[in-house]
C-alpha cells in the first residue's frame, strides 16, 4: 500500500494552524510525487489547485515548523465534492532556490509559478514559460523578498531615460516572440498578429491580449497583465493589521467590503476573536449587496461588449439604488471598508429597514425586464450560446471558481460547502447550468441576484440584536463609553490606536466565495502589529489565465464576449 | 439663368441635408438619452440644439493628423468619397411633386443603387489606406457585408418597379396614390429596409466599426474634419435610406391635408427615429452570421418576393 508511505510522511510534516486548515511539509524530493497522491488519489481528490505562493522566512521569528528553511512555497488545494482544503508547504534554501514544476500536473499552476519566480527568484524546472508576470522583465530584484524595499520613496528619485523607454518599447513588442506565438518560422501571409490593448474599450481595464489571427479566427492569443499591479501584498507586510482593511476594498474594486470579509474574517481567527451575531449578519448582507452590485456591473459591461448599448445604462441606475443603501449604511459607496477587527465600523442608522426593503420591492422587476430584453434576445443568445466554451473537468483543472464553475453543472459554492460567518443560517439556492459557456456564465449571475436578494430579505427579517463588535483586546476601535471608564478598555485603545493590536503569532487562510469565485486571504502573523506575510489568492486571476485555452478557433468578435463573460477586475487580477 | 438658379437650389439643398444630418447626431443622442434613463446633450442652446455647433468648433480645431504609414492621397480621398456618393444620391430623391434637384431622372432608382454601390469604395478605401490592422479588419468587414447586402437591396426594390412600371423615383411615388405599396410589397418594404441599414452601417449591422473589437474599425485612423466627414456622412446615409423607404414604399410626399412637404418630413423622421431605437434595443450580430443570415435568408426571400410578385402582375 502505497498509501501507508503517504501517510506516515504526512504525519511527519503535519503542523497544527488555527484555521483547522490540514498542512503538511513536504521535502523537495518528495514533492511531486505527494501532491501526485493528494491530487489522483480516491481517498484525498483534490482535484482543484487553489494557489501557489510562497513566504520568505529569513526574518521570521517564531518558526512554524522544524523544516521551515529560508523561503517556503504554499500549495493550497481544494476538494470540490465538500471545500476540504489542504495546505501543502515545501522549504527551499537561499543557496538553491529550484522547485519542481507542477506544471504537469494542473495547467493553470503555469501562472501561479511565474508569479512566485517574479516575486520570490524561485526557479521551477520543467515549467514551460517561466517569466516575470506581474512586474516587467527590466524590473530588478524580487519584491517579495523581506530585503527588497517597500516604499519608492527608498530609492533615488526615478527619471525615465529615452534609452529605458526605447528598451521597454522593444520588450512589449518582443513579446509575441518572448511568450511563443510567433517564432520566426510560420509567419505566413494568411496570419496576423493583432494587439489589442492595454488601452482598449472592451478589454475591462489595463490589460494587453496578443492575438493571432487567421482572417478573424483566432489561432492564438497571449495575455499581458501587470499593469494594474500595486504590490498589495507588499503593503500588508508594512500595514497595521487594522489599516490594511481599505486596501482590501480596491482588490475587486467593484465587490467593496467583500473584499473585507475573508480578511478580517482570516485576522480574526489569527486572534481568537469571536464575532457578535448582529455583526455577523450584516456583514452577510452587505457582502451580498456588493454581490449583487458586481454582477449588475458584469451584466451590463458584458451585454455591451455584444454590441447592446442600453442595458449598462439601466443597470448603472440599478448599481446606483443599491449605493445609496449602502452609503446609507457605511456612509461610502465603492469603498466602504466598513469591516472592522471583531466586527463592523457602527450600527445600522435608523431606517435602514425600510431603505433595504425598498430596494429588494424595485429590483426584481427590473430584472425580469433583462430577461426579457438580454437573455430571449436571439441576437444575444446567437453571439454567446456555444460561445467560450469548457466542460467541468477543464474548469477544475484550471482552477475555475464561483459561477465559471457552476455553469458546468459543479455544484460547488464556499457558502454552502464551507459556510462561513454565518451563511448556514440562511436559506438558497446555487444556481446551475449544464453547459459552461459564454451565455449560461450570465445566466448564472443574473439568477445569483435573485438568490442574494433572498438572503438579504432574511437579513432584515433575522436581523439579531446586541452588538455590532467584539469585547476584544485585538478589535477596532474599543467602544467609545467603556474606553473613558476603565483602565482595562482604555490600555487596550491606546495601544490599538497608536501602533495597532498585536496578533499572536500563526496562520489562517480564510476562503469565501466572492462575486466572481473563491477570494482567499492567507495571512502568516509572526506575532506583531501588522502581517508577516499576506497572501492574496483572486477568482480573476485564475479565470483569466484560461482565457486563451477557450478562445482558440473563435472569432475576433468572440473574444470580446468571452473576455465579458469571464468577469474579471484587472485590480483583482494584479492586485 | 436657370442653369445658376439650379445650381444655387441644389447647393441650398445639399447644404439642407448635411446641416441636417450633423443636427441628427444631437437627436439621436437625445433620443437615446431618452430611451437609456439619461439626458443625453442639454447644455448648449435650448434642450441642447446648439450642440452640434459646439461640436463642429471642437471637431475643427482637433489636429487633423494624417498619420506617417498611411497612403497620404486615398487617406483623403475616402471620407470625400462616402460624402460625395451620400450627397449625390440625394439628387433624385423626389421630395414632392414639383422639388428635388433631378427628380425626374428616368433611372433614379438604378442612380441611387450606383451610388450607394460607390460609398463601399470610401469605406474600403479608408481601411486599406489607413494602413492599420484595426481599420483594415473593419474595411474588410465592410466590403463583404456592404456587397452583399446591396445584391438583396437590388432584388428587393424590383418588386416597386414592376409593380409602377419605371426607375423613374417620381412616377414610383405617382404610382401610389391608390394603395402605397408597403402594403402589396411589405416583404419587400422589409428586405429593403434591413439591406439600407447594413448599407448605413448602423447597429445592428455596424460590423465595420464593431467598436467593441475595432476600436472605431475603418475610421480608427482618422481625426478632426475627416473623421468628421465619416460621422456626416453616416447620419446623412441614415437620412438618404429613411428617404428611400418613404419614397419607395410609403407615398413619398402624398397624404391628406398637411402639405406635401410636411408630410415627406413627417415619414422621414418616423424611419430616422426607428434607426435610432433599433440602436438603443439591439446587440450586434457576428460577421459570420450577418453573412450566412444575408445569404441563405434575406437572397431566397428577396427572389422569392421578386417571383411572386412577377407572377401576380402575370397573372392579374
Amino acid at each position: 500500500m502505497p498509501d501507508e508511505g503517504f501517510r506516515a510522511a504526512y504525519e511527519a510534516g503535519a503542523q497544527q494552524t488555527v484555521d483547522g486548515i490540514k498542512t503538511v511539509w513536504v521535502s523537495r524530493e518528495r514533492l511531486l510525487e505527494q501532491v501526485r497522491f493528494y491530487k489522483t488519489a480516491p481517498s484525498e481528490n483534490y482535484r482543484l489547485l487553489l494557489d501557489i505562493s510562497a513566504v520568505d522566512e529569513s526574518r521570521r521569528r517564531k518558526k512554524p515548523h522544524a523544516m521551515c528553511r529560508d523561503v517556503t512555497l504554499v500549495y493550497h488545494l481544494l476538494r470540490v465534492e465538500d471545500g476540504a482544503e489542504l495546505r501543502v508547504k515545501m522549504p527551499l534554501q537561499d543557496a538553491d532556490l529550484a522547485a519542481p514544476s507542477l506544471c504537469g500536473l494542473w495547467q493553470n499552476a503555469n501562472w501561479y509559478e511565474r508569479e512566485v519566480f517574479d516575486m520570490f527568484g524561485v526557479r521551477f524546472d520543467g515549467h514551460p514559460d517561466l517569466r516575470r508576470i506581474l512586474m516587467p522583465e527590466s524590473f530588478a530584484g524580487h519584491p517579495l523578498r523581506k530585503d527588497h524595499y517597500s516604499r519608492a520613496t527608498e530609492l533615488g528619485p526615478f527619471t525615465m531615460s529615452d534609452e529605458m523607454l526605447a528598451a521597454e518599447l522593444a520588450a512589449m513588442q518582443n513579446l509575441p516572440a518572448a511568450g511563443g506565438l510567433v517564432d520566426g518560422k510560420d509567419d505566413d501571409a494568411d496570419t496576423m498578429v493583432l494587439n489589442l490593448g492595454p488601452n482598449h474599450p472592451s478589454l475591462h481595464g489595463v490589460l494587453r491580449l496578443v492575438v493571432k489571427l487567421r482572417g478573424e479566427e483566432i489561432l492564438d492569443v497571449l495575455p499581458e497583465i501587470g499593469f494594474h499591479h500595486r504590490g498589495a501584498e507588499k503593503i500588508a507586510e508594512r500595514q497595521s493589521w487594522h489599516a490594511f482593511i481599505p486596501y482590501t476594498d480596491r482588490i475587486d474594486y467593484v465587490a467593496g467590503v467583500m473584499n473585507n470579509l475573508p480578511y478580517v474574517l482570516a485576522v480574526e481567527k489569527l486572534a481568537g476573536v469571536e464575532v457578535p451575531a448582529r455583526a455577523k449578519v450584516i456583514r452577510v448582507m452587505l457582502a451580498e449587496f456588493f454581490r449583487i452590485i458586481s454582477h449588475l456591473v458584469f451584466f451590463g459591461t458584458m451585454v455591451q461588449d455584444v454590441g447592446q448599448l442600453s442595458p449598462v445604462f439601466y443597470v448603472f441606475t440599478d448599481r446606483e439604488r443599491a449605493l445609496e443603501v449602502i452609503e446609507a449604511i457605511c456612509g461610502f459607496r465603492m469603498h466602504p471598508a466598513w469591516f472592522r477587527i471583531g466586527g463592523v465600523a457602527a450600527d445600522l442608522p435608523a431606517g435602514w429597514d425600510e431603505l433595504v426593503r425598498g430596494f429588494l420591492a424595485y429590483l426584481p422587476k427590473r430584472l425580469d425586464e433583462y430577461e426579457k430584453m438580454v437573455m430571449r434576445n436571439r441576437i444575444f443568445k446567437a453571439r454567446t450560446v456555444g460561445v467560450g466554451e469548457y466542460g467541468a473537468q477543464e474548469a477544475v483543472e484550471w482552477g475555475i471558481t464561483g459561477p465559471g464553475l457552476r455553469a458546468t453543472g459543479v455544484n460547488f459554492d464556499m457558502r454552502k460547502a464551507k459556510p462561513y460567518s454565518g451563511y448556514e443560517e440562511f436559506a438558497f439556492d446555487v444556481p446551475l447550468a449544464d453547459r459552461g459557456d459564454c451565455y449560461n456564465r450570465v445566466k448564472l449571475r443574473v439568477d445569483e441576484i435573485r438568490e442574494s436578494l433572498k438572503i438579504i430579505a432574511q437579513c432584515v427579517k433575522t436581523m439579531p440584536g446586541g452588538a455590532v463588535k467584539a469585547m476584544h483586546p485585538a478589535a477596532m476601535p474599543m467602544p467609545r463609553d467603556k474606553v473613558l471608564q476603565d483602565i482595562d478598555t482604555l490600555i487596550p485603545h491606546f495601544l490599538n490606536a497608536s501602533w495597532g493590536p498585536v496578533v499572536p503569532a500563526g496562520e489562517a487562510a480564510v476562503t469565501i466565495e466572492a462575486a466572481k469565485g473563491l477570494n482567499t486571504y492567507f495571512l502568516v502573523s509572526d506575532g506583531a502589529t501588522g502581517a508577516y506575510r499576506a497572501r492574496i489568492r483572486t477568482p480573476s486571476f485564475a479565470h483569466l489565465q484560461m482565457l486563451p485555452l477557450i478562445s482558440r478557433g473563435a472569432f475576433l468578435a468572440d473574444l470580446i464576449a468571452i473576455v465579458g463573460s469571464v468577469d474579471f477586475v484587472m485590480a483583482d487580477v494584479d492586485r | 439663368m436657370s442653369v445658376t438658379l439650379g445650381i444655387f437650389g441644389a447647393v441650398a439643398l445639399l447644404l439642407g441635408i448635411v446641416i441636417l444630418a450633423s443636427l441628427l447626431t444631437w437627436v439621436e443622442r437625445r433620443l437615446l438619452g431618452f430611451w437609456q434613463d439619461r439626458l443625453g446633450p442639454n447644455r448648449v442652446g435650448w434642450q441642447g440644439t446648439l450642440q452640434i455647433v459646439a461640436d463642429l468648433v471642437k471637431i475643427f480645431f482637433k489636429e487633423d493628423w494624417t498619420p506617417a504609414f498611411a497612403d497620404k492621397t486615398l487617406f483623403v480621398a475616402a471620407p470625400v468619397i462616402v460624402m460625395a456618393t451620400v450627397l449625390l444620391a440625394f439628387a433624385v430623391v423626389p421630395l414632392t411633386a414639383g422639388s428635388g434637384i433631378a427628380p425626374d431622372l428616368n433611372v433614379g432608382l438604378l442612380f441611387f443603387l450606383a451610388m450607394t454601390s460607390l460609398s463601399v469604395y470610401g469605406v474600403v478605401l479608408a481601411g486599406w489606406a489607413s494602413n492599420s490592422k484595426f481599420a483594415l479588419l473593419g474595411g474588410m468587414r465592410a466590403a463583404a457585408q456592404m456587397m452583399s447586402y446591396e445584391v438583396f437591396m437590388g432584388l428587393a426594390v424590383m418588386g416597386v418597379v414592376m409593380l409602377a412600371g419605371s426607375f423613374d423615383l417620381r412616377e414610383i411615388v405617382r404610382a401610389q396614390s391608390k394603395l402605397w405599396f408597403c402594403v402589396p410589397q411589405f416583404l419587400g418594404f422589409v428586405l429593403f429596409l434591413i439591406a439600407g441599414i447594413a448599407e448605413a452601417h448602423r447597429l445592428p449591422f455596424d460590423l465595420p466599426e464593431g467598436e467593441n473589437e475595432l476600436g472605431a474599425g475603418f475610421h480608427t485612423e482618422y481625426s478632426s474634419m475627416k473623421f468628421g466627414m465619416f460621422f456626416v456622412g453616416e447620419y446623412a446615409g441614415i437620412v438618404l435610406i429613411s428617404a428611400m423607404v418613404v419614397v419607395l414604399y410609403f407615398g413619398g410626399w402624398m397624404g391628406p391635408l398637411l402639405p406635401p412637404a410636411i408630410w415627406f418630413a413627417l415619414k422621414v423622421t418616423a424611419f430616422i427615429a426607428f434607426f435610432i431605437l433599433l440602436r438603443a434595443a439591439l446587440p450586434r450580430p457576428r460577421y459570420d452570421q450577418l453573412m450566412s443570415y444575408g445569404w441563405k435568408l434575406m437572397l431566397p426571400l428577396s427572389i422569392l418576393n421578386l417571383g411572386v410578385t412577377g407572377a401576380a402582375i402575370l397573372a392579374g
